[in-house]
């Protein structure tokens, strides 16, 4: 799927969760990022769409209460699209080749993209598999359980990829280790 | 003590935290914890390391340093118990990443792990491998995650899949090891390995061509079955999300189908119908059903799918479009755009549809909409489009007119069948978003007026009125400016007045007027003020009777405080005052502007446009057409060197105008230059303000033809040279074409009579700020350089770091070169270009010599 990072921030845009996926920011490039982020996606709207194209990054967002969630993932239109240019000289249509190139038709590289509804389907699985363990989920949970929340992000993602979506596969391991505790 | 049950001490700290009002005040206790946590570390505190590593990763989540907590993660990776092991290999994948040396050391307890006996640390360690292994790491560890591959524990198999993903990501190599047990999970039955396996499918067809053959062959029908099982299927809670049994997998096997059946026509055959089962029978009321329709779709645009199913697929677009759901509507325009190539006759019909939604409130669908609307645009249809899009850019949001007005240019230039109406509408656009228009389609727009000698009264009049209404738009203004100058007579005398206008009175006064006012207006620059000027001289000789008035204005500017300016008034009062008998022939009519040399010239800059559009999505387009500008000067002629006086030390713009000057005064006073001379260095002044000599015209004429053939290494010949710089972006960017990582084209970064200096630049795509740049000397005089030292100076924005030269002897004639590799982090990426001054010092047979000068010609998105 194509997941670069996931980030949870509150209304007031404090980053209450982050992991990146095959991502290797050093912490002033990775605070600058988040800060943009957050100032681009808490300005929008509730009517506006949730993906907002930042850098080389779709962003997929949704607003729950006062936590944002936010994915960002691979934005492939660069890849995808390719312009090639072609001349006209000669002046058959007298005028009609001023401007250089035409934009010829799209190369489709069938794999790299993503599919935006499913993040955002991804992003709801994981808000209800947190409902379903902390009860009510709420910012405070995820503070002061932070590894948790990390744990089952663990079980669901793994470098970028979805590997679980069953909600009580992913808390068992969870489940287990606090009865065991 | 129990880690989990207890930690007050964590909960303490994240109060802590949470009560801080100031910045300062979280700062100062993030400070305190981690000198305790610290102290803590070095005691070798067993019990409470546990805890350090939740807390540092709050501590890290914050954006804090935590480099110290390290070691820390591979102790406790290395005890025994489950609790430590899970927080260790946490903080492993969230402190670490795969380039500190730490990660060597921890290859061996993963691979411990690997082994274990219980499948929860089996996990564990898969899921840290998966997510941190390089590339070393991955050949020593994938025969263990190969033998996890084939255990009985769907957890551990999912996993493993995943981990496979990651290893043949990092090694390509390693694929054809994992393609027989991929193929076995995508016959199992639990989702996760499923999901999984499907997912290590897709990308061993990405990396092998062989493995999408073994595939295509040996998997489609297992792949058509999950789905129809999937499709089917009863109610199953586990994996149920709005009544449709586990969307994620149904959208990762839609994926891997997509790659099978691309370009193979049996497996496209024999998928049709599941993908017509699955397009017509999802439900789109939700979500997760929408989610999936709109995999199937482009599934079927993208294998070689039957007629009526893709009607199916085009019908659900149009569905999607005309939904209320912006999420839906933004996922249709995305998705026309790749329909385009497949059917554009149907993308068409919702063209009203998608014109609508370039004026939605929102950024992200306008965007979206606008680029499409762009795929479009054809001969039959560019007309009404380009209507609708101006009469938009009037009401249109500040930060969208930017996109809008490129986007609207480029369709009125390739689409003008006629000239007046290309006319008709850049006047338009640069009068309603003159200020962001960019300076190569004004230029353009004047080569065409002086391309078009019926047409050329009507321009000057309407430019002028346009003038008139909106006199704050800089291009507009400045491209008034200039018709006046040339056409001013036609202004005032009604030359050559179409039907269809209305006619107008416009006394000679009038027209200085316009100059006057926009001479002395407050916000103009120095480049539309030295066009002042100019035109002001071109008129004082078309307009006698003004003349006076002309010389005045003139006169005033003697004083300026711009140099540029001042001179300019110096010498233009001078030739009014002392040179009344050459005069006439000075500022006569520029010569026709030769529109195939300017096409051809515009071609070079744009392709190298194209290079630095696809590499770095930050930038505007056409943002780089200064590529080569403010390169080299070479010593064209000494007139020019002469009058320019401070062209480094002047914004980019401005250089532009400095060449109008010379190439007024070239034309003039020598007197013996030819008209084609003076064609080529107008050319010049128009395009990318390099100088070119006359005598290479038949090069010129030719030059796309010659791209091949001129190497980007110079020949001491100046005149070639001049052709390289043009093609160099070029040369630079055929070489890399399909490549990811921002490519951006090498520069000649300094160039005079004796030595030249050519940058290529390289960047770690993750790395955005820093860029190493490879610095190539070239010796072009006939004597060798010794004692050869290079220096560079950056503006504090910038850090640099000089790697020593290979060697600093340079040999004469350009026989040998010196290259020297330094690097630059531009702490400011984004938002300022790069700049710097180099000095060069060197003996020339025992002689100290020295160079200096300035590069503004990085390319942009560095």
């Amino acid at each position: 799927m194509g997941i670069r990072f996931v980030l949870l921030v509150n209304k007031q845009g404090q980053t209450r969760l982050a992991q990146y996926y095959a991502e290797h920011l050093t912490l002033d490039e990775r605070r600058a990022l988040e800060g943009e982020i957050v100032r681009k996606c808490l300005a929008r709207t509730e009517q506006q769409c949730s993906f907002v194209e930042h850098r080389n990054y779709k962003i997929v967002y949704r607003r729950y209460a006062s936590l944002f969630f936010l994915v960002g993932v691979d934005n492939d239109e660069q890849m995808e699209y390719t312009y090639c240019g072609s001349f006209t000289h000669g002046r058959s249509k007298q005028f009609s080749s001023v401007i250089a190139y035409v934009a010829m038709g799209a190369v489709v590289d069938v794999i790299a993209y993503v599919n935006e509804l499913a993040i955002l389907e991804f992003i709801h699985l994981f808000v209800e598999t947190m409902d379903r363990h902390f009860g009510n989920v709420c910012e405070l949970d995820i503070m002061f359980h932070l590894e948790k929340a990390h744990f089952m992000l663990e079980e669901m993602v793994m470098n970028g990829c979805i590997v679980e979506t069953s909600k009580s596969n992913i808390l068992a391991p969870i489940q287990l280790m606090e009865k065991a505790s | 003590m129990n880690p989990f049950s207890s930690g007050t001490r964590l909960r303490d700290m994240i109060k802590a935290i949470r009560a801080c009002k100031t910045a300062a005040e979280e700062r100062a206790v993030v400070r305190k914890e981690c000198a305790a946590i610290r102290s803590s570390i070095s005691e070798n505190d067993q019990d409470y390391s546990h805890r350090n590593i939740a807390k540092l990763m709050f501590i890290h989540m914050l954006g804090y340093p935590t480099h110290f907590g390290q070691m820390e993660c591979l102790k406790l990776i290395a005890s025994a118990g489950f609790p430590e092991k899970r927080i260790g290999y946490l903080g492993l994948m969230l402190l670490l990443d795969e380039r500190q040396e730490v990660l060597m050391l921890v290859t061996n307890s993963l691979k411990q792990d690997l082994g274990h006996t219980n499948q929860y640390i089996v996990g564990l360690a898969l899921c840290a491998l998966g997510n941190i292994c390089s590339a070393e790491m991955a050949r020593d560890l994938a025969p263990e995650v190969e033998r996890l591959l084939l255990t009985r524990d769907p957890n551990i198999k999912k996993k493993a899949a995943l981990c496979s993903i990651r290893i043949i990501r990092k090694v390509p190599d390693l694929a054809e090891n994992f393609l027989s047990p991929a193929t076995s999970l995508l016959k199992e039955k639990h989702h996760g390995v499923l999901i999984a396996g499907v997912q290590l499918c897709t990308d061993l067809c990405k990396v092998s061509e062989d493995a999408s053959n073994h595939l295509r062959k040996n998997c489609t029908e297992g792949l058509v079955r999950i789905l129809k099982d999937i499709c089917n299927s009863p109610y199953a809670p586990e994996y149920d999300i709005a009544g449709i049994t586990d969307p994620f997998l149904h959208i990762r096997v839609l994926r891997l189908l997509r790659m099978l059946g691309h370009g193979d026509a049996d497996t496209s055959e024999y998928i049709n119908d599941i993908l017509a089962q699955v397009a017509s029978k999802t439900e789109s009321n939700k979500n997760a059903g929408n989610a999936i329709l709109y995999e199937c779709v482009e599934t079927i645009m993208g294998i070689e799918a039957t007629s009526g199913l893709r009607v199916l697929a085009i019908n659900i677009l149009g569905r999607f479009l005309s939904n209320r759901d912006n999420n839906i509507r933004y996922v249709a325009l995305n998705m026309l755009m790749k329909a385009i190539s497949v059917d554009s006759q149907a993308v068409q019909r919702h063209r009203t549809t998608i014109l609508e939604c370039v004026k939605d409130s929102d950024a992200s669908i306008r965007k979206r909409a606008l680029e499409l609307v762009f795929l479009l645009v054809n001969d039959t249809n560019a007309k009404p489009l380009t209507k609708e899009l101006v009469d938009y850019l009037e009401v249109s949001d500040q930060d969208f007119k930017g996109d809008l007005t490129s986007k609207i240019c480029s369709i009125i230039e390739k689409f003008s069948q006629e000239k007046k109406w290309y006319i008709d509408q850049m006047v338009k656009v640069l009068s309603l978003a003159g200020n962001y228009v960019k300076d190569n389609v004004w230029h353009a727009l004047i080569v065409a007026i002086s391309n078009a000698p019926d047409l050329q009264g009507y321009s000057v009049r309407s430019l002028y009125k346009a003038f008139q209404l909106s006199s704050e738009q800089v291009s507009l203004v400045q491209v008034t400016i200039w018709c006046i100058g040339e056409y001013g007579e036609m202004l005032v005398n009604n030359v050559g007045v179409l039907q269809v206008e209305e006619p107008m009175t416009v006394t000679e006064s009038d027209a200085v007027d316009v100059l006057e006012s926009c001479l002395t207006h407050h916000s103009t620059d120095i480049t539309t003020q030295s066009m002042c000027l100019i035109a002001l001289l071109k008129l004082s000789s078309r307009f006698p009777p003004s003349s006076g008035r002309v010389k005045e204005i003139i006169t005033t500017h003697i004083g300026s405080v711009v140099l540029e300016l001042q001179q300019r008034a110096i010498e233009f009062n001078s030739i009014i005052q002392r040179h009344q008998n050459i005069k006439s022939s000075l500022v006569e009519r520029m010569p026709v502007l030769d529109e195939s040399t300017f096409i051809s010239k515009r071609a070079g800059s744009s392709q190298a446009n194209i290079s630095t559009e696809k590499s770095n999505q930050q930038l505007p387009s056409g943002a780089s057409l200064k590529l080569s500008n403010g390169v080299a000067k070479p010593a064209a002629s000494p007139l020019v060197d002469l009058l320019d006086l401070s062209l480094d030390d002047t914004p980019v713009p401005t250089s532009t105008s400095n060449d109008f000057l010379h190439d007024l005064l070239d034309v003039g006073l020598t007197n013996s230059s030819s008209s084609a001379s003076g064609t080529d260095i107008l050319m010049d002044l128009l395009s990318i303000g390099t100088p070119v000599q006359s005598n290479t015209t038949p090069e010129n004429g030719s030059s796309i033809k010659g791209f091949n053939d001129i190497l980007p290494i110079a020949k001491p010949n100046t005149a070639t040279v001049q052709v390289v710089d043009l093609l160099d972006g070029l040369a630079s960017n055929g070489s890399h074409p399909g490549a990811q990582s921002p490519v951006h084209p090498s520069i000649i970064a300094y160039q005079s009579s004796t030595l030249k200096i050519t940058f290529s630049f390289t960047k770690q795509p993750d790395k955005p700020q820093v860029t190493q740049i490879h610095a190539t000397f070239m010796n072009l005089s006939s004597e060798a350089y010794t004692d050869f030292i290079f220096q560079a100076a950056v503006p504090k924005f910038i850090q640099l770091h000089l790697d020593p030269a290979n060697s600093n002897h340079l040999p004469a004639s350009g026989n040998g070169r010196i290259t020297q590799t330094f690097t630059i982090t531009n702490t400011q990426h984004g938002q300022k270009p790069l700049a710097m001054r180099i000095r060069i010092a060197y003996k020339v047979s025992n002689q100290e010599r020295l160079e200096q000068g300035q590069i503004n010609n990085f390319p942009p998105g560095l």
